[in-house]
């Protein structure tokens, strides 16, 4: 076998195996040389959680699953029966799930080979993985940056390929910012397409499992796998999934697509605004579909209300890491009330404790109303205006980020500049709908290497088959998912 | 700029601080609540209602039937402390009860 | 003392639900299983895992609600009180907070020989924690995590109770009706029921309510009853003084039968209720409110009535016979084989009950039979044996040898002599014996008649057929 197999689309892979012209043990070989080439580099992508040991695990499949034999990633923060699973924190320490996460079960039984798992930010606070335990992954792309966050290892390994796939997880846009500043694929599916029994919550009115992927096709057939009513997920919807690979090369003429004001976008940069905002409309209205400006009043008080409901949701979920039953526990802990307070104050990083204090906050006596109560109300504000846009318009389009990658280091002083950036992403959680974001250009201002820019569809809800369509036809008149970075 | 008693909220989340610490998040926290105060600016939400699910799903059961439990051994075995099949705890003087 | 107070008291009775698993997840609900047996990845409270309501815990929330005549919300919702303590699996309890389940109901109860209406103020559904033990090991304390997620009904009562004896009544009501619909067994002693009263105390009707002092800890009925005496005593007592008292949590000793303050001063919770996102709301639509009303069995109240004029007995009689479902359900199928409800009635309230008082159990274990009970009463009606032998030395043996009456009755040799022939010859023998008393007799006293005959019964070591003995002797007495 001549050819660099991890170079690979998983479709492509999976076309191979169907002529027999490789095996999996090559497949997971060309992947497993590239991540330990990037141990080696003294640049320490970090893609990977480092020291844990990485061990295929899949089961007997139909082998004309569309993947099977494909080895995928997957987050920290997804349950893998066996294996440490922390979500990147000293927190979880030594715990060993004793379950797989209901999406984890469907890719095994598709075939799927999952390998390796991928650094995030604690918990899935952040925007650019830097608050990782293990310490920060960096941008493939350009070193000194960030991949974002919080999925920026799972974006890092696609974008390097280091995986064929990834899983991710989106709770704020952390899916879709990292494909963004990786120049990957990422979607975030309709809350409750996916079954969130076994990711380790964060908020659980907003987190969304999805795949990273290279190239639009992958990302259809991986949700196609992993979503699906699970009875085991209250909140998991009973919806049929479509065969979603049926609707790309679709013809996307006549589709109504709503573009923002640049009232409503402030804060772009200009490289942000010349592809995400103009080039994209001329490449939609090439391939036939109809631009209508759209209002979405409410968007400006998005990174308000997320920054009062995530992290109060967030606060009560975290108080199940108290030392008793697992994880760590303090030394130093003498009384039940040394137990709590050492065990988490020494667990949890810096991010992680400004959420709880910002949620528990929120949520305490007094304050409820004038911060939860106000912020859900506010958030029904939000979901009218999407409901109200879809009646005019099949698709939203708007950029994933205001920029590009920004440096390692750049914000990490500055959490409110950190959250302002969400800015995009935060409102299809709120709402609930589902977003992809996809490579529309780079950004060649800075310093020496060109940075990806993302370019966001959002559709009504449970019709992810709009957004790979359009998404699909946008791809393949602009040809970004073949300018995926090398490995060297 | 808001200020909160962050040691009481702490305490409410069960999270150690140094001094030091708490100087440091007691700033950023209050600027991030400044931000998110911003909200106070939406007019007309008495009769808006809050949403805590985006879509109206309801009324998810399951039936009432047993199915295998955990084998705990496994489990305990990485526990930070256990005895016997307990999990274990710094004494306890008195019950909440 | 406390006559001169006005007592308030309202009761939070945490009820288990009967249902074969737990209320979010399909882990079995077993009394006495080996430490953290039954336990899952969703009670343990790991990481990842998601809550699913049990179906038939909400079916039998709605019934519970409906029997006690509460309304059910139309919309239900769950959810999350958080606090930290180490049987709290997920550092919250998912519960009820502004959309119960049910509101209102009533539960009456025998007060001061009248009935007192007793209002409710709401039932809601919610999951049980884990046990903390302190006694397994010296130095630590340690966690069993089976109860953690048993499905929970929490009955709050307005405060409507004025006494201990009415806290008492209410929670025998409650039993009953609770068991009458299958809800739950509301075993205390199983841990099925468990219950905190809230007591206060004030001078006169026109104060405003006392400050009022929670108690934990009851573990039975009486607990409840003698607790309640004693928070009472002591707060008139320091009331009585000018003290001030103070609104606090305190332990009920069972053995000192005392309360105490919490010695650890309990901060007030702040338990941040909000919305719990891992479930969806629940709708109680008005077919289902209507189908299992209609299928509700029938409760204690109506079946007293029913008792009362179908058989013609007492408020007594039924009071007596409606305190437990089995008892009642028992006296109904005898009365169905052996047509003489007022008999049956008079053997349950006599005989059943001082049994079931001397030896402090229910109804449920003696393992009466019917055919048993019947044939007692008809070896009465027959004259083979009086009721004062049968209700002092047959019933104890048949119950405790789990035999026949007539089996016993031959056994122990308990027939009464109705043979004329011997009577009469007992009788000669009294009168003989006792000239004075038939001198009294002559002169007017009735109460010698009485005598003569109580000599006749003991002569015949009890043997005697009373009735048969009243008989002979008064035609022989007017013969003297």
């Amino acid at each position: 076998m001549n050819q660099d197999l991890s170079r690979l689309t998983a479709a492509q892979l999976s076309e191979l195996y169907r002529k027999n012209a490789c095996s999996q043990k090559e497949a997971l070989d060309s992947v497993e040389k590239n991540i330990l080439v990037r141990d080696r580099d003294p640049r320490h992508i970090h893609a990977y959680v480092p020291d844990r040991p990485r061990c295929p695990i899949h089961r007997k499949a139909d082998k004309a699953s569309p993947l099977w034999g494909v080895p995928i990633a997957v987050k920290d923060n997804i349950c893998v029966e066996g294996l440490e699973t922390t979500c990147s924190s000293k927190i979880l320490k030594n715990f060993i799930a004793p379950y797989h996460a209901t999406v984890i079960e469907k890719l095994l039984d598709a075939g799927a080979v999952v390998y390796g798992q991928t650094n995030m930010d604690e918990f899935a606070f952040g925007s650019s993985c830097e608050t990782s335990c293990y310490g920060p992954t960096r941008n493939p792309r350009d070193p000194e940056r960030v991949p974002g966050g919080s999925s920026g290892g799972s974006a890092a390994a696609v974008a390097d390929h280091t995986a064929f796939a990834a899983l991710g997880s989106d709770t704020g846009g952390s899916i879709r910012q990292p494909a963004a500043f990786c120049g990957v694929v990422g979607i975030k599916p309709t809350y409750g397409r996916v079954s969130r029994y076994g990711l380790i919550a964060f908020a659980s009115s907003l987190d969304q499992i999805g795949p990273i992927t290279k190239d639009v096709r992958d990302s259809a057939l991986v949700l196609g796998a992993i979503a699906g009513h699970d009875p085991k997920d209250s909140t998991s919807a009973d919806v049929p999934v479509p065969n979603y690979t049926a609707f790309l090369g679709k013809s996307i003429k006549g589709k109504k697509v709503g573009v923002l004001s640049d009232g409503e976008l402030k804060g772009l940069d200009p490289a942000v605004r010349g592809a995400a905002k103009e080039e994209a409309q001329k490449v939609m209205e090439r391939l036939g579909a109809q631009v209508v400006e759209i209002s979405l009043p409410n968007m400006k008080h998005s990174v308000s209300v997320y920054y009062i409901v995530a992290p109060s949701e967030a606060s009560s979920n975290l108080a199940r890491f108290d030392g008793v039953r697992f994880g760590h526990r303090s030394k130093e802990a003498r009384s039940l009330l040394e137990m709590f307070e050492k065990s988490r104050g020494e667990g949890f990083g810096a991010e992680a404790k400004r959420r709880i204090i910002l949620g528990t906050y929120s949520l305490s006596s007094g304050y409820y109303d004038a911060y939860y109560l106000k912020a859900m109300k506010v958030r029904t504000l939000i979901k009218r205006d999407f409901d109200e846009a879809f009646k005019k318009v099949d698709a939203i389009m708007l950029p994933t980020a205001p920029s590009a990658a920004f440096r390692v280091g750049e914000k990490t002083q500055d959490p409110l500049q950190m959250y302002l950036s969400d800015i995009f992403t935060i409102s299809a959680n709120l709402a609930g709908v589902p977003a992809i974001s996809l490579p529309c250009g780079f950004d060649e201002t800075r310093t020496g290497k060109p940075l990806p820019i993302g370019l966001q569809f959002l559709g009504r809800p449970f019709q992810e088959e709009v957004l790979f369509q359009t998404a699909y036809a946008y791809e393949q008149e602009t040809g970004f998912h073949k300018k995926i970075g090398n490995v060297s | 700029m808001s200020s909160i008693d962050l040691k009481h909220v702490a305490r409410l989340a069960r999270l150690h601080f140094s001094e030091e610490e708490l100087k440091f998040f007691q700033t950023q926290v209050a600027q991030i609540l400044s931000f998110v105060e911003k909200l106070n600016e939406v007019k007309g939400l008495e009769n808006v209602p809050p949403t805590s699910h985006p879509f109206s799903l309801s009324d998810v059961f399951r039936e009432d039937e047993a199915k295998p439990s955990l084998a705990l051994e496994e489990f305990l075995k990485k526990s930070p402390q256990s005895k016997g099949r307990f999990f274990q705890v710094p004494k306890i003087i008195e019950d909440k009860t | 003392m406390s006559a001169k107070y006005l007592t308030t008291i309202g009761l939070e009775v945490h009820v288990q639900l009967a249902t074969k698993t737990k209320i979010f997840c399909g882990c079995a609900v077993e009394f006495g299983s080996a430490p953290n047996k039954n336990v899952c990845p969703v009670c343990l409270g790991l990481p990842g895992s998601l809550p699913v309501l049990n179906r038939e815990v909400f079916r039998l929330g709605l019934k519970a609600v409906l029997a006690l005549g509460g309304e059910p919300s139309a919309l239900v919702k769950f959810d999350r009180k958080n606090y930290f303590y180490p049987d709290l699996p997920k550092g919250y309890q998912i519960s009820q907070f502004d959309h119960p389940l049910g509101r209102g109901g009533v539960i009456e109860i025998p007060s001061g020989g009248a009935t007192k209406k007793v209002r409710l103020n709401r039932l809601h559904l919610e999951e049980d924690a884990g046990k903390l033990l302190h006694d397994q090991l010296p130095d630590s304390s340690v966690v069993d995590l089976n109860r953690a997620g048993t499905p929970l009904a929490e009955i709050v009562s307005e405060p409507d109770l004025e006494s201990p004896e009415e806290a008492y009544e209410y929670l025998a009501s409650l039993k009953s009706i609770l068991r009458a619909v299958g809800v739950s067994e509301c075993d205390m002693e199983k841990g099925q029921l468990r219950c905190d009263a809230n007591v206060s105390v004030r001078k006169n009707v026109s104060d405003a309510l006392g400050k009022r002092v929670e108690i934990k800890n009851l573990n039975s009925f009486k607990a409840v009853k003698a607790a309640i005496e004693h928070e009472v005593t002591r707060q008139s007592a320091a009331l009585e003084k000018g003290e001030v008292l103070t609104q606090e949590t305190r332990l009920w000793d069972d053995d000192r039968q005392k309360t105490f303050v919490m010695r650890s001063k309990e901060e007030a919770h702040d338990y941040r209720y909000f919305p719990e996102p891992d479930l969806v709301p629940f709708s109680v639509k008005k077919e289902e409110i209507a189908a299992t009303r209609a299928a509700l069995p029938e409760l204690p109240k109506a079946k007293g009535e029913r008792f009362m004029a179908q058989y013609g007995l007492s408020a007594y009689d039924v009071q007596i016979l409606n305190s437990e479902k089995e008892e009642a359900d028992f006296f109904e199928a005898c009365v169905k084989r052996y047509p003489h409800p007022k008999t049956l009635a008079n053997w349950m309230t006599g005989p059943v009950a001082a049994y079931l008082n001397a030896k402090s159990v229910e109804f449920g274990s003696l393992g009466l039979k019917e055919e048993w009970l019947i044939g007692m009463a008809e070896l009465v009606e027959s004259g083979a044996i009086s009721f004062q032998a049968a209700k002092e030395k047959l019933f104890p043996e048949v119950v405790e040898q789990k035999k026949s009456p007539r089996d016993v009755m031959k056994e122990k040799g308990l027939e009464q002599v109705s043979d004329i022939k011997q009577l009469e010859g007992w009788i000669a023998e009294i009168i003989l014996a006792n000239p004075k008393v038939v001198a009294d007799f002559k002169t007017g006293k009735d109460s010698a008649a009485m005598f003569l005959v109580g000599q006749v019964m003991k002569k015949s070591q009890g043997k005697a057929n009373p009735i048969k003995v009243k008989e002979l002797m008064s035609q022989k007495l007017a013969r003297v």
